[in-house]
């Protein structure tokens, strides 16, 4: 069965971001297949690249990376939701004249028209929020 | 239908609405904070016991024990499923309503 993920809340804030993942990674070890997580509100701050979580605690945006690279999982920050939380992949940077870009491996920002695609493609679309 | 809850029902009113609203033989599922609604001897749990005569209800284990509890505080019949059993869930049933 192919799944949908929609994460709401951002990492270390609320449980919904590990709850997602530890749903996303049951699923797939049990041979299912995740198409698309996308990442909307305060979740886009899942997809930045520059967090160094202490050492002994779980570090939520490489785990969303590592996922995706081992499971072809595609992870999608909505775009306007990332603009006002400063969320930039190199695109971005271009079109807004930003220094610098912060997104994780994986990543990528899209619309939300990716979020209405997935709850068509995928059989089961699951929300995790507050 | 499949329908998770994740909200203590002491701080929102999500359970209450969702057992108002869900229709018979549908399945409950409480995670994160909304494993409290499980508990024996609280405000909430006459309104369990008498959803589960239409309504099978069941908590994510490991919430459960993230807060310290474990079966001997809950509600009789209500089953405590990991991760995989919730993947499960998802599958069986056609539709699945994430109450916030």
């Amino acid at each position: 069965m192919n799944f949908g993920i929609l994460v709401n809340e951002g990492p270390y804030q609320h449980q919904a971001s590990d709850s997602a993942y530890l749903f996303a990674k049951a699923a797939i070890e049990e041979g299912h297949t995740i198409f698309r997580v996308f990442f909307y509100h305060d979740g886009v701050n899942n997809g930045t690249r520059l967090a160094t979580p202490p050492q002994d605690d779980r570090h939520i945006p490489n785990r969303w990376s590592e996922l995706a690279k081992e499971n072809n999982i595609d992870l999608v920050l909505c775009v306007a939701a990332a603009q006002r939380r400063g969320m930039v992949d190199p695109d971005e940077m271009k079109r807004n004249n930003k220094d610098a870009d912060n997104i994780a491996e994986k990543f990528r920002i899209s619309g939300l028209g990716q979020l209405i695609e997935a709850g068509i493609q995928a059989d089961r679309m699951i929300t995790f929020g507050d | 239908m499949l329908h998770t809850v994740n909200k203590s029902p002491f701080e929102k009113n999500s359970l209450e609405t969702c057992l108002r609203l869900a229709e018979d033989n549908s399945s409950i599922l409480l995670i994160e904070d909304g494993v409290y609604g499980a508990l024996q001897n609280t405000s909430f749990e006459s309104s369990i016991i008498n959803a589960q005569k239409t309504i099978k209800l069941y908590v994510l284990g490991p919430d459960l024990k993230a807060r310290g509890l474990d079966k001997s505080s809950l509600i009789s019949n209500i089953d405590i499923i990991d991760y995989k059993e919730f993947v499960k869930l998802t599958v069986e049933n056609d539709k699945v309503q994430n109450w916030l």
